[in-house]
């Protein structure tokens, strides 16, 4: 397969004020990967994300989205766009004064036209695949635990089958048998809709688990390849992260 | 016999049903595909078959739908041959198997003339509940400051100051502006009126009562309401949300203390402050309307203003402020402490503090006016 980059970042510089987040970031994501980014606490990683999302404006540089440029798409064809994505937030950002499957029917009230029963319907079948028991769909996010809201985060953020999904930091919070569940379920997702995933994380766990490639955000920039290439960098931070007591226990408990 | 739709076509031989998909099973044709379904007849009994291959495109959602005709043809898994399916789809499909995918049953929805029986018997337990609330409020906050008082170096001065500065300092614009108008729009009125019976000069009497009794305070305490209690309830749900409250009181920090007893001494402070500065912003407004609109010159509006209106009148106003300071602050502050969650819950408290607050200004204010009558002043 040719590579097809859904994602292209070029020269990508963010600044908030007179603090450079990010300065000369390039980084293609291709059809069907699920590409982990990591770094240190700081180093803009979901600043990163928010960039290609639209949540925050780049300073200088391109972010092309299927080969568009969101900068310079007219508002009717980037809300087509926008259809094409979901993301799930670090903790679910659902909103509060909707029921966990009101939650799930925004974006098919706003992007498709059904009838309500069938949205209703459809909206009880992705919260039950995100892992939630049927009974959460009447309930407040309020009501649920983070691990729950999570998964109600991720039905959301499925509600329109898109291509890409963003997450943010998507096991943070979870206890190890609900972030190993997790995983799975994305990595099910993923092989079965091809879909492209973002990710990210700090857990090792699921860079071994998922990723197939992995972006280290080190000196504001971007620093791209697979597990094995960005662990054999000789950058200190990244031999740190990859080598580091915490690191030798996931590999050793088994990976890919 | 075959009966076809854009998405399905469906084959009878013998007692074998086969159901060939075509065209793009995604969300964006669900509307169709279900009305597709919809359209299937439900006698079927016998074994069937799903035949996938013509199928283009398939999501999560259009592997739902797989399943809900084959739910609605009511035939079990086992019972179904599937032929010509991608692997990838059949991944979809088998993620299918035991899933309910059924919305939770509404709650049971009752006639609006019970709903309005139930609403206004919860209203009423509920008023009831929150004014036995608010009393246990008070005695905590006594009791905090009775324990303050006796070991004085627990009392949060910078906060004091802060809150001090916050509703005291920063209302002084909107509260002069406010009450230099009311005063304005008194004198007119009242100069209007009494210019029928040729007792304009009677306009000082009625400026100088009205507005050093009541006007001048009940407005100031219904700014400061909408101003400083919404404030306390907003900042106070909002560090609730934070789970700051929960850690300050892991730390041993009493909330009370911390949060509460100086913002309420604040309003204390500040209120009978802001009650002279309304009326004598008040006054001004009136006068200025006075003396341009009736034959009056200042210096008769002030010794008129001696000579008519008795001091008590000030001090009436006046000896209200505090009450109605402590009042607001406590109600600010035990709303935003009431809240429970998400942001809708800061809203909805602070809104009520702001209702709760105005309700009992005015009902403090009433019950003062029933005292001052009784003791003749």
């Amino acid at each position: 397969m040719p590579p097809d980059p859904v994602i292209s970042i070029r020269g990508l510089r963010t600044q908030f004020g007179k603090n450079v987040i990010h300065d000369g970031v390039d980084l293609d994501v291709l059809r069907g990967e699920v590409m982990g980014v990591v770094g240190a606490s700081g180093t803009g990683k979901s600043v990163l994300m928010r960039a290609v999302i639209g949540l925050v404006k780049p300073t200088a540089g391109s972010i092309r989205i299927f080969g568009e440029d969101r900068a310079k798409m007219p508002k009717a064809e980037l809300k087509a766009m926008e259809k094409r994505y979901g993301v799930l937030f670090q903790d679910g950002a659902l909103f509060s004064s909707l029921t966990v499957a009101q939650n799930v029917m925004v974006p098919m009230k706003e992007h498709t036209r059904m009838s309500a029963p069938l949205m209703a319907e459809i909206a009880a079948y992705k919260i039950a695949m995100s892992g939630l028991p049927p009974d959460a769909c009447p309930k407040y996010p309020a009501e649920l635990s983070g691990g729950m809201r999570k998964r109600a985060g991720l039905a959301r953020a499925l509600a329109l089958d898109p291509e890409i999904l963003f997450l943010d930091e998507p096991t943070a919070g979870l206890d190890p048998i609900g972030a190993a569940a997790f995983d799975g379920l994305i990595h099910d997702l993923q092989k079965t809709l091809g879909l492209t995933v973002v990710m990210v994380t700090h857990d090792l766990d699921s860079l071994y688990a998922i990723c197939d490639r992995i972006a280290v955000l080190v000196d504001k920039h971007a620093i791209v390849g697979t597990l094995e290439e960005v662990a054999a960098n000789p950058h200190p931070w990244m031999h740190d992260y990859f080598h580091g007591p915490r690191s030798r226990a996931a590999t050793a408990s088994g990976g890919k | 016999m075959t009966a076809a739709s854009e998405w399905i076509t469906t084959t009878r031989t013998g007692d074998v049903l086969e159901m060939r998909l075509t065209g793009d099973w995604t969300i964006d044709n669900v509307a169709r595909i279900d009305s597709g379904i919809a359209a299937l007849s439900k006698t079927h009994t016998g074994p069937a078959v799903i035949d996938f291959s013509p199928i283009g495109r398939m999501d999560t959602t259009g592997a739902w739908m797989v399943e809900k005709m084959r739910r609605r043809l009511a035939i079990s898994s086992d019972a179904i041959e599937i032929r010509g399916i991608q692997p990838h789809h059949r991944l979809l499909v088998d993620r299918l198997n035991g899933l309910t995918g059924e919305p939770a049953p509404e709650p049971t929805r009752y006639g609006a003339l019970s709903l309005v029986a139930e609403r206004t018997g919860r209203a009423t337990i509920d008023a009831w509940r929150e004014a036995i609330d608010l009393l246990n409020f008070l005695g905590l906050a006594t009791v905090t400051a009775a324990r303050t008082a006796v070991s004085p170096r627990r009392f949060r001065m910078t906060a004091f100051v802060y809150h001090l500065e916050q509703v005291g300092l920063n209302a002084l614009p909107i509260v002069g502006l406010l009450s230099f108008l009311i005063g304005v729009v008194l004198a007119y009125q009242g100069a209007d009126q009494l210019r029928q019976f040729g007792a304009e000069i009677f306009t000082v009497n009625l400026l100088g009562i009205s507005i050093l009794r009541e006007m001048g305070i009940l407005l100031t305490a219904i700014i400061v309401a909408g101003r400083s209690g919404s404030a306390f309830a907003a900042q106070i749900g909002t560090m609730q949300v934070n789970e700051e409250i929960d850690a300050m009181r892991t730390i041993g920090l009493d909330p009370m203390e911390v949060l509460v007893l100086p913002r309420t001494l604040a309003l204390l402070v500040a209120m009978p402050l802001l009650a002279v500065y309304a009326d004598l912003m008040d006054l001004a407004g009136g006068a200025l309307m006075v003396v341009v609109s009736l034959d009056i010159t200042f210096t008769q509006f002030t010794e008129r203003l001696r000579d008519v209106v008795p001091i008590w009148a000030f001090w009436v106003g006046i000896i209200k402020a505090p009450f109605f300071g402590v009042m607001i602050a406590l109600v600010g502050c035990r709303e935003g402490l009431k809240v429970r969650g998400s942001a809708d819950s800061v809203g909805r408290q602070t809104t009520r503090a702001v209702v709760v607050s105005i309700f009992l200004v005015i009902i403090i204010d009433a019950v003062f006016s029933i005292f001052f009558s009784a003791v003749g002043v």
